[in-house]
């Protein structure tokens, strides 16, 4: 589902991608983990062409992201494409992002309407009833401001989906939110999860990765690690660092 | 524990008025703050001094300020006016619109040529710029349009396309455009960056992640200090009456220049730049409220 063959990102002197790989199955759920500074969520962004790669190749069901190869050269792709890229493919960021000045309901329609064309009258039901799936369907007309940080990454969700996307990205969802509030965001990440949707999460919760993930991907300054089943990566690291750092985290 | 021995004191006919009132009962008394009342004191007898000198001191002479005050003359002066504030405010801002997306463009020539023309209109003072304009015919006799360099389609003689009037509009909205560049892209960088990352993340067109997630937002903090501009740009056409146009202000000087009652028709003008900013701000607190949904609690 996504394929990500050798790609490597600097920042100015910075080389903070040194070559991943990475490979997605459909319904899959891929947890990354790493020490900040890893790399972790240059590589989801990349998936997302909110970053572009300097080397490397990443496609999405097959599909080039952010570029077109012609003879051996990759001419990036115009924003409209890019953009329709996008929509296949749901973010959740770690600050939420919701557009202030919208309702909770208004953020969920804002791109199906604006990004597919579809009809505003046409998407409300859909979207009251994605607000209602993640447990906010009461606040649809609250304005962000007026929701705990909770129910705006669950509304921050509820506004992924709503262009059914193919993948879902999670850049540490709950890094930003209260350990009290950390619960109700890491439940629906699950139902999704067991609805079958491929995902791919960069968390430091080990607890939830280890219920969660089919595959745990260890990053450390910029390459992967170790990746393999939880029962492997967290419970039998192989290598040194994989190790310090889990029984830093736990 | 103490709770329940409150509970059970108060439950009981017991302890006699004159006791001493339980702990939790103790009535609180704010601090006084006897300068405060010294203070209004002294604003308010000098307030009384000075409404009292306006009602009694013949020099503001108020028989000559009603004769002037709503006058033909002053009525179309007044208009005058209200047009160079207009046109100076609309056309500064789509020109300030436009200088403002050049310098947030990704193109350097584009960025420095609008920091050069906000660096040159900050720099010049108003009323030398107006009489630049004022004087453009002795530089450019005529204007024509037709390719660089090439063929002339159309001529102009530069008197008759700027009229003075036409030479104010042109020199107002040329200042202002620098400020309100600066205004505008003071109001987008003010956006959260993550505002238009989630809307390139859910695949919104470029032209709809502007207008529709992050303007609205900058908006907030646009209109107070655009607000401010109109009001300023309002009042300084004031100095349009350097290039005799006959606006509020040179109408007045013309005539005390007159009948040599200078206060009372300074008066004059005076209130109408009152009456008219005092209109402008009530248009601006609705016009922020409307922008403000989301914004509180």
């Amino acid at each position: 589902m996504i394929d990500v063959k050798g790609v490597h990102k600097n920042f100015g002197d910075l080389e903070v991608l040194k070559g991943i790989d990475l490979e997605v199955q459909a319904g899959a759920v891929t947890v990354i983990l790493g020490p900040s500074g890893s790399g972790k969520s240059t590589l989801l962004r990349s998936i997302n062409h909110l970053e572009k790669v300097d080397r490397g190749l990443i496609r999405i069901d097959g599909e080039l992201i952010g570029y077109r190869r012609r003879g051996d050269k990759l001419h990036e792709l115009r924003e409209r494409d890019i953009l329709r890229q996008r929509s296949q493919v749901g973010f959740v960021f770690q600050n939420f992002n919701l557009f202030g000045h919208l309702t909770a309901l208004q953020n969920v329609v804002e791109a199906p309407v604006s990004a597919q064309r579809r009809k505003r009258s046409e998407v409300e039901p859909f979207a009251r009833e994605l607000l209602e799936r993640v447990g906010v369907g009461e606040k649809a007309d609250a304005y962000p401001r007026q929701l705990s940080g909770g129910q705006q990454q669950r509304v921050a969700i509820a506004r992924a989906l709503a262009l059914k996307p193919k993948v879902l990205l999670f850049d540490e969802p709950t890094s930003a939110l209260d350990p009290e509030l950390v619960g109700e965001v890491l439940d629906v990440i699950k139902e999704l999860a067991r609805d079958g949707s491929t995902m791919v999460v960069v968390t430091h919760e080990i607890g939830f990765a280890r219920e969660i993930a089919d595959t745990v991907v260890f990053i450390d300054g910029g390459r992967i690690v170790e990746s393999g089943p939880p029962r492997e990566v967290l419970d039998n690291p192989v290598h040194e660092r994989t190790r310090a750092f889990i029984s830093k985290v736990l | 524990m103490s709770t329940t021995s409150v509970t059970s004191a108060s439950g009981t006919t017991g302890p006699p008025a004159t006791a001493v009132p339980l702990e939790a009962d103790l009535t609180v008394v704010a601090r006084r703050h006897p300068w405060r009342w010294v203070g209004v004191g002294v604003v308010l007898v000098l307030l009384a001094m000075f409404v009292h000198g306006l009602a009694t001191n013949p020099g503001w002479d108020w028989p000559t300020f009603f004769q002037f005050f709503a006058t033909r003359t002053v009525f179309s002066a007044l208009w005058v006016t209200v047009q160079l504030t207009v046109y100076g405010t609309v056309l500064g801002f789509v020109l300030g619109a436009v200088l403002a997306s050049m310098r947030l463009s990704g193109s350097p020539f584009l960025q420095v040529v609008a920091w050069g023309y906000i660096w040159a209109f900050r720099s010049i003072p108003l009323i030398v710029q107006l009489l630049f304009w004022f004087n453009i015919a002795y530089l450019y006799q005529e204007l024509s349009l037709g390719i660089p360099f090439g063929p002339e389609f159309v001529h102009f003689s530069t008197n008759n396309l700027f009229g003075p009037l036409g030479a104010a509009v042109l020199g107002l909205a040329l200042h202002q455009a620098a400020y309100a560049a600066e205004i505008i892209r003071g109001g987008i960088i003010s956006v959260d960056a993550g505002q238009t990352e989630a809307a390139a993340a859910l695949g919104i067109p470029k032209r709809r992640q502007f207008f529709r997630i992050v303007l609205p937002q900058a908006m907030r903090s646009i209109l107070p200090n655009g607000a401010n501009e109109v009001i300023s740009l309002f009042k300084g056409t004031s100095i349009v009456s350097v290039m005799a146009i006959p606006e509020l202000f040179y109408q007045v000087q013309v005539i005390y220049g007159r009948n040599s009652r200078v206060v009372p028709l300074l008066m004059v003008a005076t209130v109408w730049y009152i009456v008219l900013t005092t209109l402008l701000s009530i248009v601006q607190y609705y016009v922020e409220r409307r922008f403000a949904r989301g914004t509180t609690r």
